[in-house]
């Protein structure tokens, strides 16, 4: 068997094709930099103004459709609104689906494609370019967000404190969880004022 | 000498202080601070190795010249001793450890575990990181964790300190006393953001920072003032990070290999002009030191001298900064005395007793 070939695996093509230039940064696979392209998620972070906008009128209109989705039943629809959910925030802001989305707290730029995950700002290991420590030829997450953020209305939701990722939401729709959530709230605000105008007209 | 000093427990220096109005840990740095001193802490260079006495070897040479020691957690991403480790060989000694927490290596489950370990042995101080990336460091296939970031890391300390609970909201019997570090790197992208990234830190919980290496003085000088401007320093204790360069060549290699740390050209520009480099490092570190001492906000500095930590105490002296103060240093103590003197009875004299004649003498 001695005279067979040599296996070519994915990592042999991808170091070939892997640009030569003088710049190498040491230990970051060559697949990793072949692959990525940022073009789409920096278009939305530009864009972070108008897309906070269209968020805005969106989740108005999913919580308008409140009745259709609980009609259904939120655990029937989960799937079909996961399936396009997942391509549509996964091509414009390379979604992680982390299930907590907070998009709209950090400039259109999702924090879940940093490497470490970051969901409260940059670490300390920012390139003087703006560059990511761990990968250097993706742009900082969160140097993009913190520009993103400052075109944005709400300019000030980058600097709340945000909890720590749930883990048990991954790979759940956000969108249904915070129509969710806010048909609930509406509810409780109705049935808080009606309890009150209750006593009020017995009092 | 023998006898206690200010700022060690009368019953014995492995014993935390008693609490004071205030304070929420029972250590050494947080009194130091508190009183408005100007604090010195500095980086225990972590051993690979099992043997306790290079522990108690390299936290020796910072005896009298440090308020504090950082015991780091796995620092580049590489495997050294864990900072739990140092820590419980620190406490044992008396000496006021901060413990670094890295949020790489380790989830929710793991440090809040850690977190009450340490409290327990005796950790006043903890340093909330997020942590270099893996790549960073010997071992970059590593499976890279970051269940928490550093901000909710401080926050979850915050949480069990002063709620007395688990993230998850479980009771703990007795909360850990703690003083509660960040870090901060001033120097790295986007600058604008920085200053308010300290405020989102404090509002987690931090007490007091540490700064990256501070190369840029001037840069350091435009964000402290936006730090006072936004009425951060009256919140939290500011340390800034300083250290030694051996020389001009290292300069450049840290600028481009480690991390998140800004090296100017002046600096280097300085090192290769100089004829012994090490020194003109080591005088470059003190120049820093005295320039940002005069900058107000700044409680402190954190000397990180990486196998060089022999100069910590020649670069505190030099500099001047404890104004004749004196940090706690390890003293025999009365009941050492005691304990040596059995000790020594027992090692000194040659007793062959055997377990018959021991009753003899008994009765």
């Amino acid at each position: 068997m001695s005279d067979t070939q040599p296996t070519v695996t994915q990592a042999t093509l991808v170091k070939k094709a892997a640009p030569k230039s003088d710049y190498k940064p040491a230990d970051v696979s060559p697949q990793r930099r072949v692959q990525r392209s940022f073009a789409v998620r920096l278009w939305s972070v530009r864009h972070s103004r108008l897309l906070e906008w269209f968020y805005a009128r969106f989740a108005d209109m999913f919580l308008l459709l409140h009745p259709l989705w609980k009609g259904i039943g939120y655990g029937r629809v989960e799937g079909p609104v996961k399936f396009v959910e997942k391509r549509v925030k996964g091509f414009m802001f390379d979604c992680r689906m982390c299930g907590q989305c907070i998009l709209s707290s950090t400039g259109m730029s999702c924090p879940m494609n940093c490497p470490k995950q970051l969901r409260n700002g940059p670490c300390g290991g920012v390139r003087a370019n703006g560059n990511c420590e761990v990968e250097p030829d993706m742009p900082c997450v969160w140097v993009k967000a913190w520009e993103g953020s400052q075109n944005m209305v709400h300019n000030d939701r980058i600097l709340t404190v945000q909890k720590p990722v749930d883990q048990s939401l991954r790979e759940t729709s956000a969108w249904l969880r915070v129509t969710a959530q806010a048909a609930a709230a509406r509810e409780a605000a109705a049935a808080a004022k009606n309890g009150a105008a209750n006593t009020g007209a017995s009092a | 000498m023998i006898g206690s000093q200010r700022d060690e427990n009368p019953a014995g220096i492995h014993l935390p202080l008693d609490p004071l109005p205030g304070h929420t840990s029972r250590g050494r740095l947080e009194r130091v601070l508190r009183r408005g001193e100007f604090a010195v802490t500095t980086e225990l260079n972590p051993p690979d190795s099992a043997d306790p006495e290079d522990v108690y070897n390299r936290a020796k040479i910072f005896d009298g010249w440090v308020d504090a020691i950082n015991a780091v957690d796995a620092s580049g991403a590489n495997c050294h001793m864990s900072s739990v480790g140092i820590c419980a060989l620190l406490t044992r000694m008396g000496y006021a450890p901060i413990m670094q927490i890295a949020c790489r290596d380790k989830n929710r489950i793991a440090i809040q575990g850690d977190v009450l370990g340490g409290a327990a042995m005796g950790v006043a101080n903890m340093l909330c990181l997020t942590g270099d990336g893996v790549q960073a460091g010997d071992q970059p296939g590593a499976k890279p964790v970051f269940d928490l970031d550093c901000m909710s890391l401080l926050e979850t300390c915050r949480i069990m300190r002063d709620n007395g609970k688990f993230l998850s909201g479980r009771k703990l019997t007795t909360p850990p006393q703690l003083f509660l570090g960040a870090a901060i790197n001033p120097f790295a992208p986007p600058i604008d953001f920085r200053p308010h990234r300290l405020g989102k830190k404090i509002a987690a919980g931090a007490q007091f920072v540490q700064s990256q290496y501070c190369f840029d003085v001037p840069m350091f000088r435009t964000y402290m003032q936006k730090v006072r401007d936004l009425g951060y320093t009256e919140q939290c204790f500011i340390l800034v990070g300083v250290g030694p360069l051996a020389s001009a060549k290292t300069a450049k290699w840290i600028r481009s290999n480690v991390p998140g740390i800004h090296i100017p050209d002046s600096v280097i520009k300085r090192l290769e002009g100089a004829q012994d480099q090490k020194k003109e490092g080591k005088q470059l570190c003190i120049d820093i030191i005295n320039e940002v001492k005069e900058i107000s906000g700044v409680s402190g500095v954190h000397v990180m001298a990486y196998r060089q930590e022999e100069y910590v105490a020649e670069i505190v002296d030099e500099s001047g900064v404890l104004k004749g103060r004196q940090p706690w240093k390890r003293e025999i103590r009365r009941d050492d005395q005691m304990v040596a003197d059995r000790l020594g009875h027992i090692l000194h004299d040659d007793i062959t007793e055997t377990q018959v004649d021991m009753v003899k003498t008994a009765h």
